[in-house]
């Protein structure tokens, strides 16, 4: 299973008694783009955050290009790994979030330049060169001296796709992107998306746009109460769903 | 009422009101810079989950908070002493005035930590920021825009309450105009000019924090 990027095997996460991951298995491989669906509660997003750590997770293991992610064996046990290594690890990962969450006193520019300082610990002057590329890659070269305050719901989310990208991640995250966007914003922020797809970027991405995870996806899972219900080529499941649950699923959500 | 005023003898004495007042802004300074450090890392810990950072902090806060500030003084200046703790009266003001600002400003600090969304400190985690990144670049440079507004009459109070020094012979403002009052027995006059530089100089410090909020406020 070398060539696996991804391997997660097991993967179980509680909140208090609540266990909203109930044993996950899944792999992707590098440049595979792999959509997760399902309903609200079904774990999709909870199951993305583990990834990077931002969600502690109880049970089961995370590999990442053919590392143990957030926890190790020790003699004594499971063992959560140093801050430092952690925080080595999450850059591995670029994440783009719901509310996009750019740091608003900083400019554009500024936000893709943060973590090229200080984790690449780049020079300024590189980091810049680097940031103004990618902020030109999503279309926002002449927004880069604009603050997050000043720009559109979809200029902030492609901003947080080019401060992620930047980091050069080996798999990428996007956290319902387009799920907080006026609907007149989400067509450009799915297009970033898709170049990037286009590209070969490795990319896990929770969604409720059907019918882009139809027409990006190289693979699509549906996750209902914890764990994987059904997963495979978009195109047949779609079309064809196995379970009672991913029809009724299908037909609640807008996909056509 | 058969006064007449005149201000002649105040303005003789004029220099040593001036050198109380600077030393008055000197103390505020002072104990608001040590107070900011003290008060942002009880902040911290007023908002910790860890038990042993969380209870000491709010123990300070809570002590503090429920004693008058001239109780503090004498204290720390007479209390003090007796436990061995010798500080000349300067260094013991000072101290008592910065650990007094410390707990009031643990709570401005709180409350402006609280109100910065949690997606921000994940969105640095995310990109492989360690959580002191987090603090120094991202949490504490939005507190501090958060809570200017609350740090500008915190630095008033704390400017207003160096006249409480006059207590333990601070040569600060109060404790000069009483000097002038008592030398020159012109009442009136000298405490009219004294509340004059004193408003005066508290206009000009809110003034300056306008500017500085101003400045550092977010596009939007």
């Amino acid at each position: 299973m070398s060539d696996c990027l991804l391997e997660i095997s097991g993967l179980r996460k509680f909140f208090g008694p609540v266990e909203v991951l109930k044993g996950v298995d899944f792999s992707m491989r590098e440049g595979e783009v792999v959509s997760i669906i399902g309903s609200s509660g079904s774990g999709k997003t909870t199951m993305l955050r583990c990834i990077n750590m931002l969600e502690e997770f109880q049970g089961g293991t995370i590999r990442l290009d053919g590392e143990t992610i957030g926890y190790e064996e020790t003699a004594s046990g499971r063992k959560r790994k140093s801050e430092t290594e952690i925080a080595r690890q999450r850059a591995l990962t670029g994440m783009a979030f719901q509310q996009f969450n750019l740091f608003p006193h900083m400019s554009a520019v500024e936000n893709v330049m943060l973590g090229l300082v200080k984790v690449k610990k780049m020079g300024r002057e590189e980091a810049r060169e680097i940031a103004l590329k990618w902020l030109e890659r999503v279309g926002l070269a002449e927004r880069a001296g604009h603050y997050p305050g000043q720009l559109s719901g979809g200029q902030q989310q492609r901003v947080a796709i080019a401060r992620a990208i930047a980091m050069n991640p080996k798999l990428m995250l996007f956290d319902e992107v387009t799920s907080a966007l006026d609907p007149e914003l989400v067509g450009e922020v799915l297009q970033v998306i898709k170049d990037l797809a286009a590209d070969g970027m490795s990319m896990l991405l929770v969604t409720h746009e059907m019918r882009f995870a139809y027409e990006v996806s190289s693979r699509v899972i549906f996750m209902n109460q914890g764990v994987i219900g059904e997963q495979g080529d978009p195109k047949v499941m779609f079309n064809a769903p196995q379970s009672e649950r991913l029809a009724e699923f299908l037909k609640t959500s807008s996909f056509v | 009422m058969g006064y007449t005023l005149n201000f002649s003898a105040v303005w003789r004495n004029f220099d040593d009101l001036l050198a109380g007042l600077l030393l008055s802004l000197e103390l505020a300074f002072v104990a608001l810079l040590i107070g900011c450090v003290l008060g942002l890392v009880t902040a911290f810990g007023l908002i910790s989950r860890n038990g042993w950072a969380r209870r000491p902090a709010a123990l300070y806060v809570t002590v503090i908070r429920n004693l008058p500030i001239l109780v503090l003084i004498l204290f720390a200046y007479f209390a003090l002493p007796q436990m061995g703790i010798r500080l000349g009266k300067i260094e013991s003001f000072v101290a008592t005035l910065a650990i007094y600002s410390g707990a009031y400003l643990a709570e401005v600090f709180r409350a402006g930590l609280i109100s910065i969304p949690p997606g921000l400190s994940e969105a640095g985690l995310a990109i492989g920021l360690k959580p002191r990144q987090i603090r120094t670049s991202i949490i504490i440079p939005l507190m501090i825009r958060n809570v200017l507004p609350s740090l500008s009459s915190t630095l008033i109070s704390l400017f207003k309450d160096t006249s409480l020094a006059a207590a333990i012979a601070v040569p600060e403002l109060t404790f000069e105009a009483r000097k002038i009052n008592v030398e020159t027995f012109r009442v009136v006059e000298t405490w009219i000019v004294a509340s004059g530089l004193y408003v005066a100089t508290c206009s000009v410090l809110a003034a300056s924090m306008r500017v500085i909020e101003r400045r550092l406020t977010l596009a939007r």
